[in-house]
């Protein structure tokens, strides 16, 4: 026996036949059991321990990194954490806000977290003066082939320009199940507004209008089987709500 | 060349231990971070066919070393470097820790990266030897280090420490 197969044993680096041999040999040594089973306790608590950070989304300034993208679009160091630090201090906003008396109700698991995650998404991207778009308007059909693909059905831009807002471009996100598309439009105030696309909702049920508030930020929010949009901004209730309806009325019309 | 996908497996495991040798998540999220930017620079020297997890692993290891030099005097062997991240409670010596992370913080840095790599991680003995760039035998050496002074952290009395490697007839 050696201290080397000892560790061995406890990480399952061990062939079949060593590991029985080193499983004999502990029955009959009670330290090196004791030592052994401390081992194994120290890896199950660290796994434990350190379990959630593998689970969770990726944040967007790491999440970014798993886009295809030539190379030159990346962006480089001290950029990426300048806009990083900022869109922490957009959470921090978001974090430290009571949510407004109209989302008090209690709601499915994957409703409430579609309008934070969609006011997230929004405090990140909203801000950025440099390249708030992956794919801009100008190249409108592309934009549509390349997020009708990732996200694995059509989705095409609503037109808000009666309402007063211009799309400026899209770009895809990470969500919890897979990609997300988000569609950036500003009016001539410069006031941006973001249309957040999911097609991870497995609750499959269908939901009314919903409103929340996430800090500074006004969420309309609704499920359409597998479908979740959100659509977020910094303004006004009544005109955000207006735009919600225009958006809706559209994308319902799609095949 | 890296390949998106797999880069998306592996992205989650390297934020993970990023987290737990680090300490606090912004400055762990910084690390990964400068990972992957030194990866995408150097990303034409990376094979298609290499295991690039050990790949990235191995950036963010240098990376550290970079860090942690341009932090200490350079009198110290990096060997000897025992680092106290500023983020991490400080405990007494001889108390007894139940606190993992506290225990994990008190570990020399060199012993810490071999233990959450072979126990949290997963890597083979032999993988650990090439991300870290030392023997097989010191990446041994250091694990039953960090194990023992683990073990006697988290325990309810003092237990002296029994480190050295010894083969047992």
């Amino acid at each position: 026996m050696n201290e080397a197969d000892l560790h061995a044993y406890v990480d399952g680096q061990l062939s079949e036949e060593r590991r029985a041999e080193v499983d004999a040999w502990l029955a009959g040594h009670a330290e090196d059991a004791a030592r052994v089973h401390a081992y194994l306790a120290q890896n199950h608590a660290l796994r434990r321990r350190y379990a959630g950070i593998a689970a969770e989304p990726l944040p967007p300034r790491l999440a970014q990194w798993l886009t295809p993208r030539p190379r030159r679009w990346l962006p480089f160091s001290s950029l990426g954490r300048i806009a990083a630090s900022m869109a922490l201090v957009g959470l921090g906003v978001l974090i430290g806000w009571q949510l407004a008396p109209e989302h008090t109700s209690p709601a499915p698991e994957s409703d409430a977290s579609l309008p934070r995650q969609a006011a997230v998404a929004h405090v990140v991207y909203s801000p950025d003066v440099r390249r708030p778009v992956e794919i801009g308007a100008d190249q409108e059909e592309q934009l549509v082939t390349w997020l009708s693909k990732r996200i694995g059905t059509p989705v095409r831009p609503p037109r808000l320009g009666e309402l007063g807002f211009e799309l400026i471009g899209g770009r895809l996100l990470p969500g919890a199940q897979g990609p997300v598309a988000q569609f950036m439009y500003h009016d001539a105030s410069g006031q941006r507004l973001t249309l957040y696309v999911s097609t991870e909702n497995t609750a499959n049920q269908e939901t009314a209008f919903r409103f929340a508030q996430e800090g500074p930020v006004n969420v309309y929010y609704w499920i359409d089987g597998r479908f979740g949009y959100a659509l977020s901004a910094g303004i006004e209730k009544e005109r955000l709500a207006r735009l919600a309806a225009a958006v809706h009325a559209q994308l319902t019309q799609q095949p | 060349m890296i390949e998106p996908r797999a880069l998306a497996t592996v992205l989650p495991s390297l934020r993970r231990y990023a987290r737990a040798l680090v300490g606090e998540p912004a400055a762990a999220d910084d690390l990964v971070q400068d990972t992957l930017e030194r990866a995408w620079t150097n990303a034409g020297r990376f094979r298609p066919d290499g295991d690039l997890r050990a790949w990235l692993f191995s950036i963010m290891h240098n990376l550290r070393i970079d860090g942690l030099r341009r932090a200490q005097p350079e009198t110290l062997p990096i060997e000897e470097l025992v680092t106290e991240p500023p983020q991490r409670a400080e405990q007494e010596d001889g108390l007894a820790l139940r606190d993992l992370d506290a225990a994990l913080a008190c570990l020399p840095e060199e012993q810490r990266a071999v233990l959450l790599l072979v126990a949290l991680e997963g890597l083979r003995y032999e993988e650990v030897a090439q991300v870290l760039r030392i023997p097989v035998g010191t990446v041994m050496s250091r694990l039953s280090r960090a194990r023992e002074r683990l073990r006697a952290s988290l325990s309810e009395q003092d237990t002296p420490l029994s480190p050295t490697l010894r083969i047992v007839k």
